[in-house]
C-alpha cells in the first residue's frame, strides 16, 4: 500500500501553465481521438435516454432521476477539459457500486423484509393477484369486441363494450375511454401510437394474451376482460371481495373474512393465511428467527462451525503438502523436477467445478471407480455418510490446492538468500533447525498474505461443497434445507434458491451474517500478519 | 539457484554409485514425485478414459482404456436435451467479454491510481482492498432481486440475459485485479510519460499508445485469471440464466450429471474434456506469468 509520491510533482499547476496544457492537450487530440470518444458518448446517451423513456413510461420516478443524474454527471465529466481522474475511473466505478456496493447494501435491507415466495410483491399487486386468481366468468355476461394492440411488447385490449363505447386498457392500467380509436363496421379496430395483432401474430402469442386480465375500473371488485380467442372478451368477477374501507378481504361462497393483521398476507380468524401475500419489513424477525428458533439455530451453528473448520483445515492441508513437496523438489541434484512439476500443476489447471463432479463420479457410493475398482467392490458411503463426506471434502480439496501452495512455496523458498542457510551450516546448525528457526518463519512472512487470502477463498468455496455432496447428508431435524457439508454461503443459496419455498429474507440475514463473520476474521487475521512482520524485522 | 555450487560440491567426493546413497539423496523424492504424480493425474486420466468408452453408465467407465471410441464426443454434441456446443459458445462469449472488459475497466483505474494524485486517491485504493474481501456471490440473493426488477423494466439486460450477467460480473472487475496492476504500473518509470507529454501526446495517447504497450504482461494474466473466474462461477451465472440455451459450462454440465450414478458419465466426460482442455492449455502456455500474478495477488 505504500505509494511513492516522490515521482509525480504535486504542486498545483499555476493559471497560465494549466491553460498552456489544456492548449497542448486539444492540439494534440487529434481528430479520430475526438470523433471516437464523440461516438462512444453518444451512444452512451442514445442508450440513457432510451432507458429514461421506459422508465418515464413505466413511472418508476426514483430509477428515472437516478439515471439522468449519472448521465449528466458522465457528460459533465467527459465535456469538460480536466478531471482527469475521474474520466478514467468512471466507467469501472459505476459498475462497482451498481453490482457489488449497491447489492451489498440491498442485501442488508431484504435481511429486514418477509421478502419470500408467495411475499415477494407490493399489497396492491397482491391484492389484485388474489382477486384474478379466484375469477370466474359472469353467467350470462354480455361479450365485448376486443382488438388486441400491441406497444413495446406490452399488450393492450382495445374494446367496443355493446353500446358501442371504446375504451383500452392493459393488465397495469383499468379501462379508461378513448376517442380517436380507427373504426370500422362499429368495431374499433386499431388506435394510433399503438400496433394492431395480426391473426397470426394473435396465434403466435395464445398463450400470453388468454392470460391477459384487464381490470374493469379502479375498483378490483368490478371484476375484469378476458379473451380466449383475441376477439371478444367476457367480464369475469371474482369470488373475492375486497373491502377498502375495512382492508378486508371475504370469500363471497364461504363468508370467510380474512384481514390483514400486518403480517403480510389476509388472515382469517381462524389463522387461514391467504397466498400470494405482499412485501413487508419485519424488522429483526429474519435474524430472531435464526438465533431461536430451535430448527434453524442448531443447523445454522454447526453449518458455521464446519465453515470455519473446513477452511481452516484446507488451507492447513494444502500448505503443509506444498511446503513438504517445495522442500523436497527444491533439490537441484535431482533429474526430471520439471516433470514432476508439470504434472502436479494439472489439478490447478483443470476447471475447478469439473474436478468436483468428476470427484464426485469416482467416489459415488454404488458405481464409483473408488469403492468398484480400488477397495475391490466395497460399498463405502463416501458422499453420503456425515464424517466420510467431510473427510471426502477436505481429501478432494487438497486435490484441488496443493498446486497452488506447492508452487507458491516453491516460489518463496528459491528467494531465500542461500548465504543464510550457508551462515547457518557453517555456525554449526543442523538441517531440521536451519529450516525451523530460519527458512520457515522467513517463508511464513511472504506467504502469509496468501493463506488469509485462501482461507477468505474456502470460507465460501460454493463450488466444491455443492458439486460434490450438494451440501448432504441433508439434516433431517432442521427446518431449512441443509445439510451435514453446507457452508454458510451454500446454505444461503439452497435457502434461497432451492426448494418450494425459497426465503430470500432469510438467506439475506444468513449472508449478513457471513459478512460479520468475514469482517471480523480478515481484521484479525491482518493484525496477526503485521504483527508476525514486525516480529521478524 | 545456482547449481554450479551443488555440481563443486558433488564431482570432487566422486565416491562409487551405491544404490543406498543415491536412495538416501535423491532417490526417495523420486518416489514422492511417483505418488502425486499418480494422485495428481489420475482422475484426469479416468476422465480421459471415461470419454473415450462408448458406454454411458459410470460402472462402465471404471475400466480405464479398456474400448476406445468417440461415440461419447459425438452424443454430447449432437444432444438434444443437452446443448453443448452451445453452452461452449456462451462460456466463451461471456468469459471472454467479461475479461476484456474487466482488463480494460481496471487498467483504466489503474493508470489513475498509480499516475495522478487527486483528492480520494487513498480511500479509493482502501476501498478496493476492502471490497475484495466480500465478493459478489455473498450477495447472490441481492442481484437475483435486483436483475429482475430490471429485467421488469428492460427485459434486454435483466434476468435470464446474458448481457446482465456480463454487467454484473463487472462489479468485479475493479478489486484483486485493479490492484495487481496497480502495483505493475508503479514499476513502469513515470519519465516515460513525462517525455511523451513534452513530445505534445495527450494523456489518452500516452495511456493507450505507450502505457498499454509496457503491462501488456500483467494485462494478459488478469484477462486470464478473469477468464478463468468467470468460466468456474457457477453461483451468479446458475440463478441469472434460467433458459437451458442461454447457460453457461459450469451450469450445464452440473445438471447434466447433478445425479452421476443415472447421468450418461462418458457424455459429460466427453464435454469436461473439451471444456477442459483450451482453458488447461492456456494455463500450462502461460504458467510463467500466472504463477507470478499469483503470488502477488492470489485468485483462485
Amino acid at each position: 500500500m505504500r505509494t511513492d509520491d516522490t515521482d509525480v510533482s504535486t504542486t498545483k499547476p499555476s493559471k497560465r501553465q494549466h491553460r498552456a496544457a489544456v492548449v497542448a492537450e486539444a492540439a494534440s487530440g487529434g481528430l479520430k481521438a475526438i470523433l471516437v470518444k464523440m461516438a462512444l458518448l453518444g451512444i452512451v446517451d442514445a442508450v440513457a435516454l432510451y432507458g429514461l423513456f421506459i422508465l418515464f413510461l413505466q413511472q418508476q420516478w426514483l430509477i428515472f432521476a437516478l439515471v439522468a443524474l449519472v448521465t449528466l454527471v458522465v457528460n459533465w465529466i467527459y465535456f469538460t477539459p480536466g478531471k482527469l481522474p475521474a474520466k478514467y475511473l468512471t466507467p469501472g466505478v459505476i459498475f462497482l457500486v451498481v453490482f457489488q456496493i449497491f447489492v451489498v447494501g440491498y442485501t442488508a435491507y431484504i435481511g429486514f423484509t418477509n421478502y419470500s415466495t408467495g411475499h415477494n410483491s407490493d399489497k396492491a399487486q397482491a391484492i389484485s393477484a388474489l382477486m384474478s386468481s379466484a375469477q370466474e366468468r359472469v353467467p350470462d355476461s354480455p361479450s365485448y369486441a376486443v382488438t388486441v394492440l400491441d406497444q413495446f411488447g406490452t399488450l393492450s385490449f382495445l374494446v367496443t363494450d355493446p353500446n358501442g363505447d371504446v375504451s383500452l386498457g392493459s393488465a397495469d392500467s383499468p379501462l379508461a375511454p378513448v376517442n380517436d380509436a380507427t373504426i370500422t363496421g362499429g368495431e374499433a379496430v386499431g388506435l394510433d401510437g399503438y400496433t394492431t395483432l395480426s391473426f397470426q401474430n394473435i396465434l403466435s402469442r395464445t398463450a400470453e394474451i388468454t392470460a391477459l386480465t384487464v381490470p374493469f375500473s379502479n375498483d378490483p371488485n368490478d371484476g375484469a376482460l378476458r379473451t380466449n380467442d383475441g376477439s371478444s372478451a367476457y367480464l369475469y368477477l371474482s369470488s373475492l371481495v375486497y373491502d377498502e374501507q375495512a382492508d378486508t378481504m371475504t370469500d363471497a361462497q364461504t363468508g370467510t373474512v380474512f384481514s390483514d393483521t400486518g403480517d403480510g398476507a389476509f388472515v382469517s380468524t381462524t389463522g387461514e393465511e391467504m397466498l400470494p401475500g405482499w412485501r413487508i419489513n419485519v424488522g429483526f424477525d429474519n435474524f430472531a428467527r435464526a438465533f431461536t428458533e430451535e430448527g434453524i439455530r442448531t443447523p445454522l451453528i454447526s453449518v458455521t462451525l464446519w465453515t470455519i473448520t473446513f477452511a481452516a483445515l484446507s488451507v492447513a492441508t494444502t500448505f503443509f503438502l506444498g511446503l513438504f513437496l517445495a522442500i523436497v523438489f527444491n533439490d537441484m541434484r535431482m533429474k526430471g523436477r520439471k516433470f514432476y512439476r508439470v504434472a502436479m500443476i494439472l489439478p490447478y489447471a483443470f476447471p475447478a467445478f469439473l474436478s468436483a463432479l468428476v470427484w464426485a463420479g469416482m467416489l459415488s457410493e454404488s458405481f464409483g471407480f473408488v469403492n468398484q475398482v480400488l477397495l475391490g467392490g466395497a460399498q463405502i458411503p463416501w458422499l453420503t455418510n456425515e464424517w466420510l463426506a467431510k473427510i471426502s471434502i477436505l481429501v478432494v480439496n487438497l486435490w484441488l490446492g496443493f498446486p497452488y501452495m506447492f508452487l507458491v512455496c516453491t516460489g518463496a523458498l528459491q528467494s531465500i538468500p542461500a548465504e543464510l542457510e550457508e551462515a547457518a551450516t557453517v555456525d554449526g546448525a543442523r538441517p531440521w533447525a536451519v529450516f525451523r528457526l530460519i527458512k520457515l518463519p522467513l517463508l511464513l512472512v511472504s506467504v502469509a498474505p496468501l493463506l488469509i487470502a485462501s482461507f477468505a477463498f474456502n470460507f465460501n468455496n460454493f463450488n466444491l461443497i455443492y458439486m460434490l455432496t450438494g451440501g448432504g447428508p441433508r439434516d433431517a431435524a432442521a427446518d431449512v434445507n441443509v445439510g451435514a457439508t453446507d457452508i454458510l454461503i451454500s446454505m444461503v443459496y439452497k435457502v434461497a434458491f432451492t426448494g418450494q419455498a425459497r426465503d430470500y429474507g432469510l438467506a439475506s440475514a444468513f449472508s449478513i451474517i457471513i459478512f460479520v463473520l468475514v469482517a471480523v476474521i480478515s481484521v484479525i487475521a491482518f493484525r496477526k500478519t503485521k504483527a508476525l512482520e514486525e516480529l521478524n524485522r | 539457484m545456482t547449481s554450479t555450487d551443488e555440481t563443486t560440491r558433488v564431482i570432487p567426493l566422486k565416491r562409487p554409485f551405491t544404490f543406498k546413497r543415491w536412495f538416501s539423496r535423491t532417490g526417495w523424492r523420486h518416489l514422492v514425485g511417483i505418488v502425486m504424480v499418480i494422485f495428481s493425474a489420475f482422475p484426469l486420466l479416468y476422465v480421459l478414459s471415461a470419454s473415450l468408452n462408448p458406454q454411458g453408465t459410470l460402472t462402465g467407465s471404471n475400466e480405464l482404456f479398456s474400448r476406445v471410441g468417440f461415440e461419447a464426443y459425438a452424443r454430447i454434441l449432437n444432444s438434444p436435451d443437452a446443448p453443448f456446443a452451445q453452452w461452449f459458445g456462451n462460456t466463451i462469449l461471456i468469459a471472454g467479454t467479461t475479461s476484456i472488459l474487466t482488463v480494460f475497466l481496471g487498467a483504466l483505474a489503474a493508470y489513475s491510481f498509480s499516475r495522478m494524485r487527486f483528492t480520494g486517491r487513498r480511500a479509493g485504493l482502501l476501498t478496493l482492498v476492502l471490497v475484495q474481501m466480500f465478493p459478489q456471490l455473498l450477495a447472490v440473493v441481492a442481484i437475483f432481486l435486483v436483475m429482475s426488477t430490471i429485467g421488469d423494466l428492460f427485459p434486454a439486460i435483466g434476468l435470464n440475459t446474458q448481457i446482465g450477467l456480463i454487467m454484473v460480473y463487472l462489479g468485479g472487475a475493479l478489486g484483486v485485479n485493479t490492484y495487481l496492476m496497480y502495483g505493475f504500473f508503479n514499476t513502469i518509470p513515470s519519465s516515460i510519460d513525462e517525455a511523451a507529454k513534452i513530445d505534445g501526446a495527450s494523456h489518452a495517447r500516452i495511456f493507450f499508445t505507450i502505457i498499454l504497450r509496457l503491462v501488456a504482461p500483467i494485462l494478459a494474466v488478469v484477462g486470464l485469471l478473469s477468464f478463468i473466474a468467470t468460466t468456474n462461477d457457477f453461483v451468479v451465472a446458475s440463478v441469472l440464466l434460467i433458459d437451458p440455451e442461454k447457460q453457461t459450462l459450469a451450469v450445464g454440465l452440473y445438471k447434466l450429471v447433478s445425479n452421476p450414478n443415472y447421468a450418461d458419465w462418458s457424455a459429460f466426460s466427453a464435454g469436461a474434456v473439451l471444456a477442459a482442455l483450451p482453458v488447461m492449455a492456456l494455463f500450462l502456455y502461460l504458467q510463467k506469468y500466472i504463477v507470478g500474478g499469483l503470488t502477488a495477488g492470489s485468485d483462485k
